[in-house]
């Protein structure tokens, strides 16, 4: 029975050096993965052989069995977040995200475009160009815009990065409504406390190696922030 | 400092028996055989009737072009392999072929109009096949600053490959281009289906400096290539000794 | 239901000219470079000498390569920023669609630019166009495809490169030339009003070509995406 999310010994090196190294893990339905680690771990590369933006070097990345990048269908249940916005600075808010809908061929693209716009709090802002907006409504609209197709898997990249509290709050109230619905997120942050709100697993990646993975359950938070700050701060 | 295969590449130092000999036997008979080549065809070449003295860059021209028809042709090969096999070393034999075909190209286009001169009267002209050497040169030229403008490896070998590619299909429209342009160049007259009409030892003199030129161009891919392999090497050694895994 | 080939491709193209009506500023920059071009290239010839009608196919054309690279240069730029291609890539269209996306594209922008660029030089030069303008506009056509197919490759890969704006001409203009070679000399037959069935075989070449890069580029822009 194949997991919805999957690494198994996945490696990738960029010249020369493994910005992932050796990592395996699994993740099931309705499980959302905290994922730590200080800068240059390897967490964005990680998320992005998910994606299926990077090949991997060896070993394999799958979502529901399939590696995404040679297949176009597994595609279209995946949303990603990442740095930067993804997004046309010229075109508004609502091209952005009606554009969007139409790449994931959805039917209507107008309510799913005011829908997403709606939850993350955008909706008066629908017909300014991006670029017009602050940082943190492009990070809301960037959010927006992985959502607007129903992901059933959603990779997100320090999302609450620059979000307000009226933002932060929208996409945690949405993280667990997706979990809640079924599917299954892997997030990547620096606030230990974001993290493990919405988490049912927690893991550490440091050096391109996963060290630490367990469920969230056995974790008491202080203590847990406590460990990870002796583990990347004790190493090199 | 690991010598761990990180990517299947190698990091480790060449092993004795990799490395290039130092005797390049094949560079050395290659420059033999074209001093012979020149030899024959200055001394012992009768001088032809219409064309003087000058007829005699025929012998290096030809060739040379000959040989950087078959640099390029193995550029756009290896451009193939390295596409549908990812094999690195494609990629140098492309970077090397590459290198050693603009060489012979520059010997082309800079023969050309020293006979060009004394026979049409002019440096220049545009005919089939300098137009299309020059234009060759542009490709191959732009094929190397390609390369030197992008630094991530495995980029620069899909990119290059995808240009290789490209400019072999390119060809045939050059050459239809230039045949529908009035030419002035003569007849090539050894590669007609019957005999050649060619004067026997005029012929002789052509095919000595054909193969001399192919095994020099031929032993200096194969030199270029080693020194890719070294450089390689090398600078796998500085990346990986740069970290302290 | 995922979008097919053509209808994604059509969806990238209307991205890229919903972005490039929103600004404007490019195409009009480029339409100013080409009929200035057109301008000067009559002052830089002594026209008693050569007559317009001589001149004409040489100066649309050359006019039209270097036009066509400008119109090139800011294919990809607006993907790079803020990796604006990341979410082309992610979802899931096909990366050739991205490809004929950004071609068509740029196809109607230098159309755009021809459609401008012909009668200005009927009217600078005096030339009588009327009754050719029609398959002039046809002859720019199948060049324009030619151009805009191994420009908006080329534009891909010299986006990533350290010297992009040198690259881009320095790659395509060798494989302009056939285009260029084909579209001028069926463009003389057509002003010196001889048969057209002598430009054909020109015009055979331009349609070989396009055939030929259209598809070969298609082909080869996935290789020239991030590993």
């Amino acid at each position: 029975m194949s997991h919805v999310l999957e690494a198994d010994r996945l490696t990738r090196v960029f010249a020369g050096r493994p910005a992932v190294n050796d990592v395996t893990l699994e993740l099931n339905a309705a499980e959302c993965l905290a994922l730590f680690g200080p800068n240059g771990a390897g967490k964005t590369t990680l998320l992005r052989l998910f994606a299926g933006l990077l090949r991997p070097t060896s070993g394999s990345a799958r979502v529901n069995g399939h590696p995404l990048r040679g297949d176009a269908d597994a595609r279209a249940h995946v949303g990603f977040i990442s740095h930067q916005s993804m997004l046309y600075g010229a075109l508004s808010v609502r091209e952005n995200l009606e554009l969007t809908a139409r790449l994931y061929g959805l039917a209507d693209r107008r309510a799913a475009a005011e829908q997403v716009m709606r939850e993350m709090r955008v909706l008066d802002r629908a017909n300014a160009p991006v670029r017009a907006l602050s940082r943190g409504l492009q990070q809301r609209v960037s959010i927006a815009r992985a959502l607007v197709h129903s992901p059933r898997v959603l990779l997100l990249d320090e999302p609450y990065t620059g979000l307000d509290a009226l933002g932060a709050a929208a996409l945690t109230e949405i993280l667990m409504r997706l979990r809640g619905d079924g599917a299954t997120l892997v997030l990547v942050t620096h606030n230990i406390n974001e993290g493990l709100a919405v988490a049912s697993h927690a893991a550490v990646m440091h050096g391109g190696r996963l060290l630490r993975l367990e469920r969230r359950e056995a974790l008491d938070s202080v203590s847990y922030a406590e460990e990870y700050r002796e583990l990347v701060g004790g190493v090199r | 400092m690991t010598s761990a295969s990180f990517g299947g590449e190698a990091s480790a130092p060449l092993s004795v028996s990799q490395r290039a000999p130092l005797f390049d036997w094949l560079f050395v008979v290659a420059v033999i055989g074209m001093a012979m080549a020149y030899v024959r065809a200055i001394f012992f070449t009768p001088i032809e009737a219409l064309q003087g003295a000058a007829q005699k860059i025929y012998y290096l021209h030809v060739p040379a072009a000959l040989s950087a028809y078959i640099s390029l042709g193995v550029v756009a090969l290896t451009s193939i392999v390295y596409l549908w096999l990812g094999d690195e070393r494609a990629d140098r034999l492309a970077e090397s072929a590459g290198e050693v075909g603009l060489l012979f190209l520059t010997a082309v286009l800079t023969t050309g109009p020293l006979w060009g001169k004394p026979i049409w009267g002019t440096w220049w002209t545009w005919d089939a096949r300098l137009t299309l050497t020059l234009f060759l040169w542009f490709l191959t030229a732009g094929y190397l600053v390609l390369r030197g403008a992008v630094e991530d490896r495995a980029m620069r070998a899909r990119y290059s490959a995808v240009l290789g590619i490209l400019a072999a299909l390119l060809i045939p429209f050059i050459h239809l281009s230039v045949y529908l342009f009035n030419t002035l160049h003569p007849m090539p007259i050894v590669l007609k289906p019957e005999k050649p009409s060619m004067p026997t030892e005029m012929l002789v003199t052509f095919l000595g400096f054909f193969a001399a030129c192919t095994v020099l161009c031929i032993a200096l891919i194969r030199a270029r290539y080693r020194y890719g392999v070294e450089r390689d090497a090398l600078r796998e050694l500085e990346s990986a000794g740069g970290e302290g895994y | 239901m995922r979008p097919g080939l053509l209808a994604s491709a059509l969806v990238v193209a209307r991205k890229d000219l919903a972005i490039e009506f929103r600004t404007r500023t490019a195409f009009l920059a480029v339409l100013m470079f080409a009929i200035l071009g057109v301008a000067i290239f009559y002052f830089a010839w002594d026209v008693t000498a050569v007559a317009a009608i001589d001149l004409a196919p040489g100066v649309l054309w050359v006019i039209f390569t270097f036009s066509g690279l400008l119109s090139l240069q800011r294919s990809f730029g607006v993907e790079l920023a803020d990796r604006a291609m990341d979410a082309l890539l992610l979802s899931p269209i096909d990366r050739e669609a991205i490809f004929l996306g950004k071609a068509l594209a740029n196809l109607i922008f230098v159309s755009g630019i021809q459609l401008l660029t012909i009668p200005s030089v009927g009217l600078l030069y005096n030339l009588p166009l009327g009754h050719a303008l029609p398959i002039l506009f046809a002859i720019a056509l199948l060049a324009a495809v030619g151009l805009v197919a191994v420009g908006t490759l080329f534009s891909a890969m010299a986006a990533n490169t350290r010297l992009a704006e040198l690259l881009l001409p320095m790659l395509s203009l060798p494989f302009f030339v056939p285009v260029v070679y084909g579209a001028a000399q069926a463009t003389s037959t057509l002003l010196a009003a001889r048969p057209m069935a002598e430009a054909w075989p020109f015009l055979k070449l331009l349609i070989a070509f396009d055939l030929v890069f259209l598809t070969a580029c298609t082909l080869a822009f996935p290789y020239t995406l991030e590993e």
